[in-house]
């Protein structure tokens, strides 16, 4: 027996709409397999997966914690990934976003007022387009492959982190911890609804960017101008838009949603400064890019999917004893699903035994 | 002293060798395999693991061949029949595989692991100077140049090389005369796997004989970078994975001499010179065009 593909006529809408709810149940068939394997009473596990964490308010705003910077980084990867930028390196991103959106907490405590938080934010922003900003100029300078070089800027962004929190930026009073000082109430990102738990604007800043990413791809000129490089460099060359600056464009607004997650993160959820602050947001966003098809919208659902996992692996660690380390194999796994069911929207899969393939083949010739 | 440096760095290149010939192999197919350090880090897990419950690490090393290649199927079956985008289904893998051996491994954190034995042939490895470096190092050393020397005869001295190369460079004619290019490919993707799976086993039973969880910290990366470098030619990637095992054995030495660079900062040095090496190879764009293979990374459906 042997798969064929048939090329559909025209892209299958009902497959565009519905092939990540496919990918997310075939994910949960393979995790309900991988526990039963484990020893585990499937249906329980993934109940502590995927729906416990659902149960409580203070747990629906953790929710919230976790999906913020996905959603953060997702959409900007969203605009790479749409305009054959393969930007991987969000996680470095991200923490150089952290690292200069801390400069002013860490390096001048005394100095607090209202503005310092715009501030910060900004910097966050600054410091992870900047960062962005080195693999576009290789790649259109010197034509370096950007999968690569971004990627390899993350283990210099960890070495460098880990390297600040020990070295010159290590709490004077913190009894050699590597870690920083705790940001001062004024450098502190509020919680949106403090009364009932932990969300921070970070969530917010995700919804808005998620939002407003959307209407440039879907409703400017600029939207347009993404997709149709994307799809055919040579078709946006004869339109006249310019692919060096959109590398650029991408990189910088995926560089700098990144950093801004990186900041929000640190000064929202953490408050300082550590040699870990990341558990891997960077390279999850790539899936939650695809899971939500590209789509801010979408990539809002999936941030939500994504960020579920993190907690469920969390709850499922501390009732039934699985790993937490199940959820990273757990996420690969969705990535795996949701790509190979992308394939049913161009393409009519077709199981052919190999006698069959001969008739098939002969009608054809025919 | 000497010579025991140039050991080390042949140590530190071997892996990095055997993951990037696998990688040429596949890409020279027109495969752009973005899962090296997954495969590689499988392979580190199952080797491992199979050593420690075997005690043989002849037999990790083998299960680590065969996890790495079957590991690579999963790709192959994306890619090439079912058609999706390389580059998102070589990072799924990369994705999965640092996670599955993250969970896979969770036992075998901080266990004692087995260490294949160096060769010792009387008298040769006793000579003074070059004894050790030539004739005292693990096999594996051994391997690696005998692999790639049979890499470069395949590719460019068989027809079936020379087959496997047309394929890379224009699928569409290769599938014209006949030649099975998708079975080829898979084929070829399951030699990097294996060649993937062998280098995380060297890595967690030769150059640190334990597993520690993404022990393989991008030398799958670096792998692919290697590739690009050696403008997908065989003993330029030899020449290429030396220089980066020298590299990072040198860095190493300078943070053990302590000449006041900050340990963290030296340990960038690999990932940076990958970086600036890239940049040295891929300015110069008519040699790039000319030595990529022509249909890197295309989609192949065989219209019927």
């Amino acid at each position: 027996m042997r798969i064929e593909l048939v090329k559909r006529p025209e892209r299958s809408q009902l497959f565009a709409a519905f092939s990540p709810f496919i990918a997310l149940g075939l994910t949960l068939i393979a995790g309900a397999i991988m526990f039963t394997v484990l020893g585990k009473d499937p249906v329980e596990a993934l109940y502590y997966y995927f729906i416990d964490p659902l149960r409580e308010v203070w747990s629906l705003h953790e929710l919230a914690v976790k999906a913020a910077p996905l959603i953060l980084i997702a959409v900007g990867l969203s605009i790479c990934f749409l305009s054959n930028n393969w930007n991987i390196g969000a996680e470095g991103q991200f923490i150089m976003g952290a690292i200069a959106g801390s400069i002013l907490p860490v390096m001048f405590p005394e100095f607090q007022s209202w503005i310092v938080l715009p501030l910060m934010l900004l910097m966050g922003i600054a410091g992870g387009a900047a960062y962005g900003a080195i693999p576009a100029y290789l790649k259109v300078r010197f034509n370096t492959n950007e999968i690569l070089t971004s990627l390899m800027l993350v283990y210099v962004a960890q070495l460098f982190l880990d390297w600040m929190v020990r070295g010159p930026w290590r709490n004077p009073e913190g009894m050699n911890f590597p870690e920083t000082r705790t940001f001062s109430p004024s450098a502190v990102l509020p919680e949106i609804w403090s009364a009932s738990g932990r969300a921070n604007w970070g969530f917010v800043f995700a919804i808005v960017a998620a939002v407003a990413l959307w209407f440039m791809l879907s409703r400017t000129l600029r939207g347009f101008e993404v997709q149709v490089l994307g799809q055919s460099p040579r078709a946006g060359k004869f339109a006249g838009f310019s692919q060096s600056r959109m590398v650029f464009f991408a990189f910088l607004v995926a560089g700098g949603l990144a950093g801004l997650a990186g900041i929000s993160e640190v000064s929202g959820a953490i408050g300082q400064l550590r040699p870990t602050i990341s558990p891997g947001y960077g390279f999850a966003a790539i899936i939650v890019a695809f899971l939500g098809r590209l789509n801010p919208l979408g990539i809002i659902a999936a941030g939500l999917v994504l960020a579920l996992s993190y907690l469920g692996g969390e709850a499922a660690q501390i009732s039934i004893g699985v790993s937490d380390k199940v959820v990273r194999a757990f996420q690969g796994m969705l990535l795996f699903f949701v790509l190979a069911c992308d394939t049913l929207i161009l393409y009519r899969v077709r199981f052919v035994g190999s006698s069959a393939a001969k008739t098939v083949e002969a009608t054809q010739n025919v | 002293m000497f010579e025991g440096i140039l050991i080390t760095i042949a140590t530190a290149a071997t892996p990095l060798l055997i993951a990037s010939v696998g990688e040429l192999v596949v890409e020279r197919s027109g495969v752009l395999n973005l899962g090296v350090e997954g495969m590689m880090v499988m392979g580190a897990v199952t080797g491992f693991g199979v050593a420690l419950a075997t005690g043989s690490p002849w037999l990790g090393v083998l299960a680590a061949i065969i996890v790495g290649a079957l590991f690579s199927l999963l790709f192959g079956f994306l890619t090439l029949t079912l058609v999706t985008n390389q580059v998102a289904t070589g990072l799924a893998l990369t994705l999965l595989g640092l996670g599955l051996s993250g969970m896979l491994g969770e036992s075998f954190v901080g266990q004692p692991g087995v260490k294949m034995d160096y060769i010792y042939i009387p008298v040769l490895t006793d000579l003074p100077l070059v004894g050790k470096l030539f004739f005292g190092q693990d096999p594996l050393f051994y391997v690696s140049l005998l692999l790639t020397a049979g890499v470069a005869y395949f590719l460019f001295r068989t027809r079936a090389g020379l087959t496997l190369r047309s394929i890379g460079d224009n699928h569409t004619s290769a599938h014209a005369l006949g030649i099975n290019v998708i079975g080829i490919r898979y084929l070829a993707v399951m030699f990097g796997g294996a060649c993937a799976g062998l280098a995380g086993a060297y890595l967690s039973l030769v150059y640190t004989p334990q597993w520690i969880e993404n022990m393989t910290a991008g030398r799958g990366w670096i792998a692919l970078a290697l590739v690009v470098f050696a403008s997908w030619r065989p003993w330029r990637v030899l020449a290429g994975a030396y220089l980066f095992g020298a590299v990072s054995i040198g860095q190493l030495h300078a943070q053990a001499l302590g000449i006041g660079v900050p340990s963290q900062l030296l340990s960038s040095l690999p990932y940076l010179a990958t970086i600036v090496v890239l940049v040295l190879i891929s300015r110069n764009r008519r040699l790039t065009m000319v030595n990529t293979p022509a249909s890197l990374g295309r989609p192949f459906v065989p219209d019927r």
